[in-house]
């Protein structure tokens, strides 16, 4: 690339390098895809999509209604709340519908900081790479008086457990701790974290809506009193997700109008949606060793293909970390040129540098990993899912080594670091 | 689409992409925080932009802004690339998402700053307020 093929004043064009090389699915012109964009959101499960259609054409009544119709709705839907439920370990009573994983971050903190403050408790623990779902909710909060300690991170991404124990005060209302981070697949010691907080007599709740379906959990064995969910990360649909609330845990409800979902949720329920989110889940929940073998074997195999790329750094845990999450620096180069390109080469990805945040400061995450601006703008996030191969990784893996080449061979900020003008950041 | 054809053309086809030897003026603007840095080169003979070449680090639009604003300067005086403005190079683009607009305000004075230094090199004379900093309503550095 560094080869001058100069034409009508053009410079070295990114497109002289073929695009989707020798890639195809078998059929004649019939170019790959590769989608590696899975913590974004995932492709519906053929299991849920059957489910869902089947649901919209027999059980079409509306669940609060009284006739047969209504009836049959009804219970599709407690079946789909008992497969859930199981799914993770809890009774189906502590299982409520919600329009998504945000919603129900919102309605956990919101409700356990009302709760909270009627006893005078308004002190809340979080960590420093939430979710916004739950950041924002938590801004928003200390706008109304609440005092929030946001918890650091290490450089690896764990919170400290004696930090945690340390800032639990007489006042705090509500532990929340995401279960594994999206950016970067960071998985918390939920169990410990629990445990501290069922001592200190705290509410602890996790969003694990990039965990749930991936790694084992069973809320009841590891004390947790409310988690979120979100259906489409788990090859459910979109617009649906749950909050899992321990039974003896109040909850109230920030939607009014209606009884349903024992009062906590009113509208009537997206009964289609729950129907797919119940049978993704289950079947995620019945493949998950297999599955997670498989992608583990996968993101294992990126690592080591990127980890050849010189500066660049592997952002995250090595071990305990989403079977499907692979998040890279690259040094001298900037996110979204990146994932532009790479796009054009037929892989789906994603960045945390601020051009795709829509603001200038680059990911909060990687910031708090302790991550220079200038390095975190040249993040790299390819989630994986089952349907991807050996053969697509190897794709990706050449194709990012081109592209990280390209865009450091037009950097002036790579040109520095070459000349010894700056030092490097990622040996 | 977040770009428009013109800016997905220009950042995928970059125009006048490298580095020059021999320039006449470099100029270097942004900075690595912010998440843009660009450095553009000139060659003026008889006071006309004979060549232009630029390096970006940067997303789609500054690349795409950098690549067009070279492509509008080359060949013409070097007063007039000093006219070049934002707005000009965002127009030429078929527009530009809000939120990065400021990578066309960088554009603009990577010009003027590789003009500037051209000047210099050359005591040559000139008004300094033609090089007053501009406020990039987004960078509040």
């Amino acid at each position: 690339m560094s080869k001058e093929t100069e034409n009508r004043g053009r410079g070295p064009a990114f497109s002289a390098i073929p695009v989707h090389p020798e890639k195809t699915s078998g059929k004649e012109g019939d170019i790959m895809y590769i989608y590696a964009d899975n913590a974004a959101t995932t492709k519906i499960a053929p299991v849920a999509l059957e489910a869902m259609n089947r649901c919209m054409e027999e059980a079409y009544g509306n669940p609060s209604s009284l006739h047969s119709a209504g009836q049959k709705a009804a219970e599709v839907l407690q079946k789909a709340r008992e497969d859930i439920a199981k799914a993770i370990g809890a009774d189906f009573r502590e299982i409520y519908f919600t329009s998504g994983g945000t919603e129900a971050d919102n309605q956990a903190i919101r409700s356990t900081a009302f709760f909270g403050a009627k006893k005078g408790k308004k002190h809340i623990i979080s960590s420093a790479i939430e979710h916004h779902a739950v950041l924002h909710t938590l801004q928003k909060l200390e706008k109304e008086g609440f005092e929030v300690t946001y918890l650091p991170v290490d450089k690896n991404g764990f919170i400290d457990l004696k930090e945690l124990e340390a800032a639990i005060r007489e006042d705090t209302a509500l532990v929340t701790i995401m279960y594994a981070n999206n950016e970067i697949g960071t998985i918390q010691p939920v169990d410990e974290i629990a445990r501290i907080c069922r001592e200190k007599k705290v509410i602890f709740h996790t969003d694990a809506v990039q965990a749930t379906g991936y790694v084992p959990i069973d809320v009841h064995k590891q004390q947790i009193d409310m988690l979120s969910m979100s259906a489409h990360k788990f090859h459910g649909p979109r617009g649906v997700g749950a909050l899992y609330v321990r039974k003896g845990v109040p909850l109230f409800s920030m939607i009014e109008g209606g009884a349903q979902e024992r009062g906590r949720r009113a509208g009537t329920e997206n009964l289609p949606a729950i129907v797919g989110m119940a049978a993704a889940l289950k079947a995620a929940v019945s493949s998950m060793e297999e599955a997670s073998a498989k992608l583990v074997s996968l993101r294992d195999q990126l690592i080591e293909g990127l980890s050849k790329i010189p500066h660049a750094c592997l952002n995250g845990d090595e071990k305990k970390r989403l079977p499907g999450n692979v998040n890279f620096c690259f040094e001298g180069i900037e996110g979204e040129s990146l994932l532009l390109l790479l796009d054009a080469r037929g892989v789906a990805a994603s960045s945390g540098s601020a051009c795709t945040s829509g603001s200038l400061d680059p990911s909060h995450v990687l910031l708090a990993l302790g991550l220079p601006h200038e390095v975190a703008h040249g993040s790299l996030r390819l989630s994986i899912s089952e349907e991807n191969t050996s053969e697509e990784m190897e794709h990706i893996v050449k194709s990012v080594t081109e592209v990280v080449t390209y865009l450091r061979d037009i950097s002036p900020v790579w040109e520095q670091l070459e000349k010894g003008e700056k030092d490097y950041v990622i040996q | 689409m977040l770009y428009s054809e013109k800016v997905m053309d220009h950042f995928q086809n970059p125009r006048n992409l490298g580095k020059m030897e021999d320039a006449d003026g470099i100029g270097e603007v942004g900075n690595a925080k912010c998440g843009d840095i660009m450095k553009m080169y000139i060659k003026v003979e008889d006071d006309i932009i004979s060549d232009v070449k630029f390096n970006t680090f940067g997303c789609g639009s500054a690349i795409a802004t950098s690549s067009m604003a070279t492509e509008m300067i080359k060949g013409k005086p070097v007063e007039e690339a000093l006219k070049l403005s934002n707005a000009a190079v965002v127009e030429a683009l078929d527009g530009l998402p809000a939120h990065k607009v400021h990578c066309s305000v960088l554009a603009e004075e990577a010009v003027r700053a590789a003009v500037k230094d051209y000047y210099d090199k050359n005591g040559i004379q000139y008004d300094e307020k033609l090089f007053a900093e501009k406020e990039c309503p987004s960078c509040h550095e």
